[in-house]
């Protein structure tokens, strides 16, 4: 199959990206100042990341859309508000999750935005699961940019007009060079910031614009170590087909009335586990000296016993140390548990602890 | 008089008496980036030529470090262990990894010259 670019990839070259292939796209891990600067520019100033390999799906219609999309995901969409996002998951039956996504109201409908890997098959699986009953599109002809940390709002401003009034986890439709663009205050660093989906044509004109105002480009490898520090979730890492939302300790984003009703793919298992507990279960892992436990690092208690692997791992540029998560047994996932991590033959102390390593600061409440 | 030799491993290292030091070369740096993590070999134990003998990593991944002659260790740099991000600033310098009583000089004789590291760099660029 042949590599895909996104409509930024001349901007990646002129910037002296470094690129690897992810989910079949060619994409920036880094660019000439490397990781650790890039991070520290995303939580300091303001970071640029091509996000276009991820999926935009857009589903039209009205109240039955909303009945049968609450079949599917554990949420209370009746009461999301137009232009309000949510995080989600997609589940199969015995509630393993097929994807983790963001949902947002729109007026025609809902905008999903999926990961790159997963995203044409999760396109075939709610298109069997809502019957082919509405349209669909994964739409290939926008891009998306996030544009994250600190300077972002203004920065975008300056661009955008209008963004910075926009609250956490809320859009709307703005315009830039006459061309209706969906900006949501939303990123996945940990940091203040938006999500910008935006015609492929105008998506290098936009970037160039918010590089002049200030911002820089950031790889895909600073949004590892960004996105695991603020103790968020890989998909395809730290949660897969194996591993249920009430594991991944995402009970949050279940919505509690929907529970209450139990009426939706994999509910059964979620309620189970909810009630009786789980054997398993996601933890913030503070190694105790330098050492980095990366994916697939065995994870012992005090008494040499296997009890759980660490699904990411690396070393936290804001942090200043080595950070990861993973998942122990449940009796071991205490904050402040002391385990041992068996990195190139040795082991090495670490602690349970709790998430994110490091503090979020979003902007809720503007108005 | 000493001379500086280089492996494909992408090891430099500089011969004074029968006292080798060894890093990494600024090419390998470059590749790997930013490096956050150095193991050394542990000072009085014995490494051979092309063994394992310490570790980097950089936020992407961990590689190991080889060594590209025999000896004793007899000393290691316990800088780059507390700021790693050394070796990325000086690699060829300051940022040395570890100095070994050698066993053999023999063993120098396959190293490269710099003109032949470099063009070697040039052409294994991955």
């Amino acid at each position: 199959m042949e590599i895909k670019k996104t409509s930024l990839y001349q901007l990646h070259q002129d910037c002296n990206a470094k690129f690897v292939e992810f989910a079949g796209y060619q994409m920036p891990i880094q660019y000439s100042e490397g990781i650790v600067e890039e991070h520290k520019f995303t939580r300091n100033h303001s970071g640029i990341f091509d996000v276009s390999h991820m999926g935009q799906l857009f589903i039209y219609g009205g109240e039955e859309l909303i009945q049968d999309l609450e079949k599917i995901f554990p949420l209370d969409l009746k009461n999301l508000k137009l232009n309000h996002s949510k995080y989600s998951f997609l589940m199969d039956k015995d509630a393993g999750i097929q994807d983790d996504l963001i949902i947002t109201k729109i007026d025609e409908g809902f905008l999903i935005i999926l990961n790159a890997a997963c995203k044409d098959n999760d396109f075939k699986i709610l298109k069997e699961l809502l019957k082919e009953k509405y349209k669909m599109v994964l739409d290939e002809s926008r891009s998306l940019i996030a544009i994250q940390g600190p300077k972002s709002s203004q920065i975008l401003n300056d661009v955008v007009d209008g963004v910075k009034d926009l609250n956490f986890m809320s859009g709307n439709w703005f315009l830039f060079d006459n061309q209706k663009v969906y900006i949501t205050r939303s990123g996945y660093t940990g940091e203040d910031g938006f999500e910008i989906s935006i015609l492929n044509n105008f998506a290098d004109k936009l970037t160039r614009e918010l590089i002049d105002k200030g911002s820089k480009l950031v790889g895909l490898g600073a949004r590892d170590t960004l996105r695991l520090e603020a103790g968020l979730c890989l998909y395809g890492h730290d949660l897969d087909k194996d591993k249920t939302p009430v594991e991944a300790n995402l009970n949050w984003a279940i919505s509690k009335e929907r529970i209450s009703k139990g009426d939706f793919i994999g509910s059964d298992i979620i309620i189970k586990q909810l009630n009786n507990g789980v054997t398993k279960i996601r933890v913030g892992i503070k190694p105790e000296g330098r050492i980095i436990a990366r994916e697939k690092t065995k994870i012992f208690n005090q008494s040499d016993v296997h009890i759980g692997e660490i699904t990411s791992g690396t070393f936290g540029p804001s942090v200043n140390g080595p950070v990861a998560m993973g998942y122990v047994e449940n009796e071991f996932s205490k904050k402040n548990t002391k385990v041992f991590l068996e990195v190139r033959g040795k082991k090495y102390a670490a602690n349970i602890c709790s998430l994110p390593f490091y503090k979020k600061s979003y902007v809720k409440g503007v108005n | 008089m000493s001379e500086v030799k280089y492996s494909k491993e992408h090891e430099w290292i500089k011969l004074e008496g029968d006292v080798a030091t060894i890093g990494i070369t600024k090419h390998a740096t470059e590749m790997l980036g930013d490096i956050v993590f150095a193991e050394l070999p542990e000072k009085g134990s014995n490494v051979e030529k092309d063994g394992t003998a310490g570790v980097v990593e950089s936020t992407k991944a961990a590689s190991d470090v080889y060594t590209p002659v025999s000896g004793e260790v007899v000393d290691t740099n316990q800088e780059i262990v507390d700021d790693p991000s050394k070796i990325n600033q000086d690699p060829e310098n300051s940022a040395w990894f570890f100095k070994l009583k050698i066993k053999d000089k023999s063993e120098m004789d396959s190293l490269m010259n710099k003109d032949d590291y470099d063009k070697f760099a040039k052409e294994n660029n991955t």
